[in-house]
């Protein structure tokens, strides 16, 4: 057991640091959840993929460098380290590459991933609806076959930057008389200036425009825009909903450098008899390490030919409480300056820890609640009983 | 890298777990409690012929280490059968003879202690370590208190611990044994050994506790169901998994640290908190999911729920810890 880099790794981790000292914007980027943001956002995707820093683990021919799960890791830690901007790209990059990687033709891949890479289309994942969240399989909106495609229609709900974003995929009941409800589910693509669609933008807890309701009406979608084979929408779903989960979505380095950044506050500004205080911040550091760790460990275990599972719930409920966690130490220790919104003139850290709280309280929610990654723990990885649901 | 047991540590795990679990280990620590130390001393003996105390002691003096990675895959071992006496002390004892550069201190006490023959007790008469724990069980008790190691004369009086088959004593009297800067600096390693040895035995302990009130939800039944498949029951045993799960690398990472050499205060502290707070928290899940059966004395479980908060407070309290993990260098 080590936790060494080889020379290459540290060369790899030296070269992306000094590409972000040289590239990331002096300024922070405004919000990426407001129109100006998002094309700033998509700007900066540019820059990345540009020299290749947009998706380094993906196979060279679609715009990555074919990295080791590991070099990604390295990059993560070096990327938020810098301080450098949010990735509005995520949820393309994030869910609906690897199910394309895993399920996509040769034609989807080469069509899609490499203009994903460059922020060029920039995706929206849209399985929830008003009527389905946690209980996603019940899902209503359909999918009619009709010549050479499908025709969309129903509602999807609290999708990611769909105010902005240019496409979307997510999962359409195609067969009503399926019998259970995981069953005859296909899972499509489909632009969102496309005929039929309506996209109305719902403000999200800080009054930005984070995610949006769609409304499809007949919205006509090719064969050739269905992932896997019809009606097995949810085995394809599912077979990449660890990713959104577990470590690609939230890489450790993120909450490292967080935690530095608390810690720096709180040398800064705590009263040292405030042990109370300290404690916390001593937490989130040790939480941050924590994590690390663990995906380091997890990265051992898949460089090893291992999997993972049910762990991803384990994952995302940590990294989801520990946000949280962090974020609220940071704002006791701004005081009175912690309710000052980014955007504000005096807004402490340029705003990013008011951001940051905002959208770490939807941690638990999203990505399934944890509430639901606690049962999977309890069921998969315990082996309770399964409850009345 | 690659942060992950080898095969052979993995198989020493399974081999320690096997051996402690076909010894009547209950028994032994429900002897221990009231004073005989019989079992227990029996029990040592297979713990040292399985190699448990040499990797704490280097090999020119008949020992296999130090091995802090290996000592953290054998405390978590221990931890998770409740096996009795100052196992902590005894290797940090080792670790603190093993620093001092003393030869001759070394070479009377280390082949002693590898073999199983010493059983050792140490206090450092910090705030991290007031008392020595069992030392009227052990053959040699050492206290530093400041620059000076002495070697106990005496025991000195036993007190009541919240956990019977632990017993705290201070220790009286005794011989000079060194004096100077490198008890200091002996100490403070020691220190760290014992902090990462009470942290991987937490981590242990915690997974006995959650294995014992998995079990136990699995088959008792309440309003005609297993109470296993209630979720507040659920998620209770779900984050208890979780805690431990991500001790786990913190532990694993100090005993790195230790071995390498690097600075470990802040890393030993983490992973003590850390796994401290998660097995102390298993007990009181374990505790609450076992009903008023759990609030029992006769069934074997109270042996581990009333380890847990003494180990969380032994040898660096979370408290303590926290301070130091925010200490020194930036993170
Ligand atoms: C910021 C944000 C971004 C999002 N982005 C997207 C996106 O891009 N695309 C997308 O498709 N969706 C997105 N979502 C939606 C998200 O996936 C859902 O909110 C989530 O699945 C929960 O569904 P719900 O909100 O309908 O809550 P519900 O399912 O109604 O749950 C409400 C509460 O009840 C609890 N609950 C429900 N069932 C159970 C149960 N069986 N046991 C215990 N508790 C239960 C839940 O845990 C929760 O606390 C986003 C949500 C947020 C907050």
């Amino acid at each position: 057991m080590d936790l060494d880099f080889t020379e290459q790794e540290d060369a790899f981790r030296a070269e992306a640091r000094d590409w972000l000292a040289a590239h990331v914007p002096g300024t922070p980027l405004p919000s990426l959840e407001t129109a100006e943001g998002f094309a700033a956002h998509r700007q900066w995707e540019r820059t990345l993929f540009t020299d290749r820093w947009s998706v380094v683990s993906w196979p060279e021919e679609y715009g990555g460098r074919g990295s080791s799960i590991l070099r990604w890791l390295i990059f993560e830690e070096e990327y938020y380290a810098a301080g450098a901007p949010g990735r509005v790209s995520q949820n393309g990059i994030n869910l609906l590459a690897p199910t394309l990687f895993e399920h996509g033709t040769q034609e989807q891949c080469t069509r899609i991933l490499p203009r994903m890479a460059s922020g060029e289309v920039i995706w929206a994942q849209a399985w929830s609806e008003p009527e389905s969240g946690s209980d996603l399989a019940s899902l209503n909106a359909t999918a009619v076959r009709t010549d050479g495609g499908w025709l969309l229609g129903g509602q999807k709900a609290w999708s990611s930057r769909a105010a902005f974003a240019d496409r979307a995929f997510g999962l359409f009941r195609s067969d009503p008389d399926a019998g259970r409800p995981h069953q005859g589910l296909t899972y499509l693509m489909f632009p969102l200036d496309a005929d039929g669609v309506t996209v109305r933008p719902i403000g999200r807890l800080d009054g930005k425009p984070a995610f949006a309701e769609l409304f499809l009406d007949d919205v006509f979608v090719p064969d050739e825009d269905v992932i896997g084979e019809p009606g097995q929408g949810w085995r394809v779903a599912m077979s990449t909903a660890g990713n959104e989960r577990g470590l690609t979505l939230r890489s450790p380095g993120r909450f490292t450098a967080a935690a530095d950044r608390l810690t720096a506050l709180w040398r800064e500004r705590a009263d040292p008899a405030d042990t109370a205080l300290r404690d916390r911040v001593a937490d989130a550091v040790i939480g941050a390490r924590a994590y690390q760790l663990f995906t380091y460990a997890g990265a051992s275990r898949l460089a090893r030919g291992g999997s993972i599972g049910a762990e991803s719930s384990l994952n995302k409920i940590f990294w989801s409480e520990l946000d949280i966690a962090l974020h609220e130490t940071a704002l006791d220790l701004l005081g009175p300056y912690g309710e000052l919104a980014d955007g504000a003139e005096e807004a402490p850290g340029h705003g990013s820890w008011a951001e940051g709280y905002t959208f770490s309280l939807a941690g638990p929610i999203y990505a399934g609640t944890n509430e639901i990654q606690r049962d999977i723990i309890a069921e998969r990885l315990l082996g309770l009983p399964k409850g009345r649901r | 890298m690659r942060f992950l047991l080898d095969d052979e540590q993995r198989e020493f795990a399974r081999t320690l777990d096997g051996m402690l679990g076909s010894y009547d280990t209950t028994g032994a620590v429900r002897a221990w409690a009231s004073g005989d130390h019989g079992p227990g001393r029996a029990l040592w003996d297979r713990l040292a012929q399985a190699g448990v105390f040499a990797l704490a002691v280097p090999e020119q003096h008949d020992g296999l280490g130090p091995l802090p990675l290996e000592l953290a895959v054998a405390f978590t071992e221990l931890g998770r059968h409740a096996v009795p006496g100052p196992l902590v002390e005894t290797v940090a004892a080792a670790a603190l003879l093993d620093r001092l550069g003393d030869e001759a201190a070394a070479a009377d006490w280390l082949p002693v202690i590898a073999s199983g023959k010493t059983v050792a007790s140490l206090c450092l008469l910090s705030p991290d370590s007031p008392y020595a724990l069992d030392a009227d069980a052990a053959d040699a008790v050492f206290v530093v208190d400041g620059d000076t190691l002495r070697l106990a004369a005496s025991a000195g009086p036993v007190q009541p611990s919240a956990d019977p088959a632990r017993r705290p004593a201070r220790p009286v009297g005794g011989t000079v044994l060194a004096r100077g800067p490198e008890v200091v600096a002996a100490a403070a390693y020691a220190a760290d050994i014992a902090a990462l040895a009470t942290a991987a035995q937490a981590l242990g302990l915690g997974r006995a506790l959650l294995a014992r009130t998995i079990e136990y939800v699995r088959q008792r039944t309440q309003f005609g169901v297993a109470i296993g498949s209630f979720q507040a029951v659920k998620h209770r045993l779900a984050d208890t998994l979780l805690a431990l799960e991500f001790a786990q690398p913190l532990v694993h990472s100090a005993a790195l640290a230790l071995a390498s050499g690097r600075a470990s205060a802040r890393e030993t502290a983490a992973a003590k908190v850390t796994a401290g707070e998660a097995a102390y928290a298993a007990s009181r899940t374990a505790l609450q999911l076992h009903g008023a059966l759990g609030y029992t004395d006769e069934l074997d479980l109270s042996l581990w729920i009333r380890k847990a908060r003494p180990l969380r407070d032994a040898w660096g309290t979370p408290a303590a810890c926290r301070a130091r993990v925010l200490q020194g260098a930036d993170v």
